[in-house]
């Protein structure tokens, strides 16, 4: 079986049982529902909100540098910290951390794999004690942009081609069947994808377990729809979030290059004038 | 989104399943779980997988009441459009 490209940035949950006093490691949980932490979460883990710690909350955009700074800092964590993310649904706003903390240069950055589900379904402790930490004076890189897709890119790519474009939303929303995933508000004005997109729904990188799949199981997947890595690869999805977790499996499991998150996404592409849609299935990939 | 039942959260997770049902045509996964003396049950809609509806109650018959109501009640105001 091949190996992921990059192993050591996910952990088991025994790897994180053994490490729960290790002070060289930081676990925080990063859920969708953001009260779920609440209900019980791995002992020592601290929690990140992504509606109101992981993003600018005035403009649209992701967490300012200064933020991210006292965000970590009052988390205590310091530049060669061992940051464990986990969250539910599979780790996907684990991932939008990731993604932040890599835009940021934080070195070490881990998942743990099958997140909160995984350490649910294990029987694992849990605890209601929310810990504190000294807090440290976090100092962060500039942000390597070379991570993020912004508008401009993302119509060039359309217009010139050779940039594979992988939307991650359900097969309703790439159609423009529907436009916000069921049950959550609608924030666009149009339906559809972008032209010459792939539909790849990013649950389709995790097992039943929230595991990711393996290194041939992923490489079937998105190769099978074209994304070899032989281009650019720009993955989107409404809000940025989903997509954060594909880019991840394709930078850090498939070890692609050239990968960006569009986190404008379908809320930024849906209701701008003029930009090219489609609608309905993907065409056929061509050989 | 949430209901909570007042009670510690503390100790291991116990009866954890998943099972799928369909709501209003859609399909949503209810995950159930103890820990302590709260019983959750949360309710996602399987593609994408966010949380719909999540309560905590002191029996795992409440809880999951809880969430489909509320999750129907969410999904019920998706629009289908013709493609």
């Amino acid at each position: 079986m091949g190996q992921y490209a990059h192993p050591e940035v996910l952990v088991d949950t025994e790897w994180v049982a053994s490490h729960l006093n290790d002070k060289a490691v930081r676990i925080v949980e990063v859920d969708v529902d953001t009260g779920a932490y609440d209900l019980g979460h791995i002992p020592g883990a601290i929690a990140w909100a992504w509606t109101t710690q992981l993003c600018d909350t005035v403009q649209r955009d992701i967490l300012p540098k200064e933020q991210l700074e006292a965000l970590l800092s009052k988390s205590g964590v310091n530049r060669d910290t061992t940051i464990i993310l986990y969250g539910d649904s599979n780790n996907w706003f684990a991932a939008w951390a990731f993604w932040q903390l890599k835009i940021y240069g934080h070195k070490d950055v881990r998942l743990l794999n099958g997140g909160r589900k995984k350490w649910l379904a294990e029987g694992r402790e849990l605890t209601d004690q929310v810990p504190s930490h000294e807090p440290t004076n976090y100092k962060a890189a500039e942000p390597d942009l070379s991570l993020r897709a912004f508008l401009p890119q993302v119509l060039e790519a359309v217009k010139k081609g050779g940039t594979a474009l992988v939307d991650v939303r359900s097969p309703q929303e790439f159609t423009g069947e529907i436009l916000a995933p069921p049950g959550l508000p609608e924030t666009c004005q149009r339906g559809g994808h972008i032209p010459g997109a792939r539909s790849i729904p990013w649950g389709k990188a995790c097992n039943d377990d929230g595991t990711f799949k393996t290194f041939e199981e992923l490489k079937a997947l998105y190769g099978g729809e074209g994304i070899d890595g032989k281009g650019p690869v720009i993955s989107y999805c409404r809000i940025g979030e989903r997509s954060s977790h594909t880019w991840f499996v394709l930078r850090y499991l498939l070890g692609l290059q050239n990968v960006t998150n569009y986190d404008g996404s379908w809320t930024e592409w849906g209701n701008l004038v003029g930009a090219p849609v489609e609608r309905g299935a993907a065409k056929a990939v061509s050989a | 989104m949430t209901g909570e039942a007042a009670a510690s959260a503390s100790g291991r997770s116990e009866q954890f399943s998943e099972r799928q049902i369909e709501l209003n045509g859609w399909p949503v996964r209810l995950t159930s779980y103890r820990v302590g003396e709260k019983y959750v049950c949360q309710a996602d809609n399987i593609s994408p997988g966010a949380c719909l509806a999540r309560f905590s109650a002191t029996t795992p018959e409440e809880a999951e009441a809880q969430a489909i109501s509320k999750a129907r009640h969410m999904l019920g105001k998706t629009k289908r459009r013709d493609v």
